[in-house]
């Protein structure tokens, strides 16, 4: 008996990835990995506003000169925005096809409604929307200065206070924070289910992780607008 | 026990359905839900109505036949089949609704009956092994660690009823998959096609027009056979190696 012979091709990897429901949520679980990673550093900087405008603004004028001398001037902070750029944009572009796709797999809902998993699961999609939306919002105010009440260049430690101190800057802050929080519960250990790292054993210390994280990070984030609102930093 | 039960009814692949009301008398609470519906059934047949079609096999809940939703519940409120369930979990009064599968990738035949052919295909794509069948071997001759042999039971437990897919918000077929690849890929005897396996059948899983998996554990929830949520986890593990591992043809 003659074995069937492959002579089909096989495709590239990013090809295959690309194509595959598991490799697209591998690109959604790297993506999300960096991008929780450069929260982490986010967070200890934005703690800085603690110690004074004299700390707080140094970091912000380190963050231009860091990688130097190896580095040029501001190459490290636009090295870093181009790959937490591709980063939402390989986790943004993946989430939508894959909800397309889930949603075309299930067109017709049950007659019979029950509430499906948790509050942090059912929210993955339009939590993640509400956090695209921040971070244009977030860039526009304290990057760009655009919408920046003070708008003053150089003087990040000013311009957080001038955000913090208008009631629509705390408000779409701070739900946004409570977004981000609870997409990296569910993001984070889903992340590790995704890249192969999660079992039964490990089950409880992932989810442990995952929730530890998004509250440090929810609470670092938000003890900012808070402590300018009551005067803590000013 | 007197139900008021809404079921699911539809003619064909092709035409419109919707849930019609019946209701039902007499039913002991010692029935299962599939003699329910033969009870159902034989009254619709002597009033000279269609019976309700729903699919069945065994009744003893390892043939993976039966497949209601049963108050938005695939196989109902007990963790075990359609067909394991008992009158006894629902109360004299009830209203019950009674739904087929719903996914894509299952179309309704008719009533309550999907095309789960979708399945077979993937198990078609890598579910077997190439080593020559006959006689059973001697159980010594390959020796398989304790861990990886109660791993690959619990795996090989999945009696391929779609109930996952059928609980899944996203239609995914991701639990059953995971169930034939782990069940598969941990033996000595599956080893030789450790790598094609996984990557096949989720190439055909994805084919089907399944969903993919946002891992929200309704899956593992509605399981009649307890296939863990963590299974995904270790499918997800072979399908990387499995990319970095499989010889590059062409």
């Amino acid at each position: 008996m003659a074995l069937a012979s492959r002579t089909d091709r096989k495709p590239s990897l990013p090809r295959t990835f690309w194509r595959s429901t598991v490799g697209k949520k591998t690109v959604m679980a790297v993506s999300g990995l960096i991008m929780i990673a450069y929260l982490v550093a986010h967070v200890m900087g934005n703690l800085k506003v603690f110690f004074g405008p004299g700390e707080f603004n140094a970091y912000g004028h380190w963050l231009r000169t860091m990688g130097e001398p190896v580095l040029h001037y501001e190459w490290g902070l636009w090295i870093t925005r181009v790959v937490l750029l591709t980063a939402v944009i390989a986790h943004g572009v993946s989430a939508y096809q894959l909800s397309r796709r889930d949603i075309r797999a299930r067109p017709t809902a049950y007659v019979h409604k029950r509430r499906h998993a948790s509050y942090a699961t059912r929210t993955m999609r339009w939590g993640g929307v509400i956090v695209a939306l921040f971070i244009v919002w977030h860039i526009l105010d304290l990057t760009t200065l655009t919408v920046n009440p003070n708008a003053q260049a150089g003087h990040p430690y000013e311009n957080v206070v001038a955000t913090f101190s208008t009631w629509y800057g705390n408000v779409i802050y701070i739900v946004a924070m409570l977004a981000v929080g609870l997409h990296i519960r569910h993001g984070f250990w889903s992340a590790a289910q995704t890249l192969g790292v999660g079992n039964a054993s490990r089950d409880r210390a992932l989810k442990a992780l995952a929730n530890g994280l998004a509250l440090v990070l929810t609470a670092g984030f938000v003890s900012v607008p808070v402590a300018v609102m009551t005067g803590v930093v000013s | 026990m007197k139900l008021t039960l809404r079921v699911w009814r539809q003619k064909n692949a092709d035409a419109p359905g919707a849930m019609a009301t019946y209701e039902v008398d007499g039913i002991s609470e010692d029935m299962s839900f599939l003699e329910m519906l033969d009870t159902l059934n034989e009254e619709l047949i002597l009033r000279g109505e269609d019976p309700v079609a729903f699919d069945h096999d065994c009744r003893e809940g390892i043939c993976g036949a039966c497949s209601l939703v049963i108050n938005g519940d695939a196989h109902g409120p007990e963790r075990t089949t359609s067909c394991q369930l008992h009158m006894r979990s629902f109360e004299d009064g009830d209203t019950i609704d009674v739904e087929p599968w719903r996914a894509a990738a299952f179309p309704v035949v008719r009533d309550l009956v999907v095309d789960r052919s979708a399945f077979d295909r993937i198990i078609q794509a890598g579910g077997y092994i190439s080593a020559p069948t006959g006689s059973a071997p001697e159980a010594h001759a390959t020796p398989v660690p304790k861990a990886d042999a109660d791993f690959a039971f619990e795996h090989a437990e999945c009696i391929g009823c779609g109930a996952c897919v059928a609980a899944c918000p996203n239609g995914s077929a991701m639990l059953f998959t995971s169930a034939k690849v782990n069940h598969l890929n941990v033996l000595p005897q599956g080893a030789p096609e450790r790598e094609t396996r996984v990557l096949d059948m989720v190439r055909v899983m994805d084919e089907e027009g399944f969903g993919g998996c946002t891992l929200t554990g309704e899956c593992a929830t509605a399981c009649p056979k307890g296939i863990p949520l963590p299974s995904i986890a270790a499918m997800n593990k072979e399908w990387l190696r499995a990319n970095r591992k499989a010889p590059r043809r062409g």
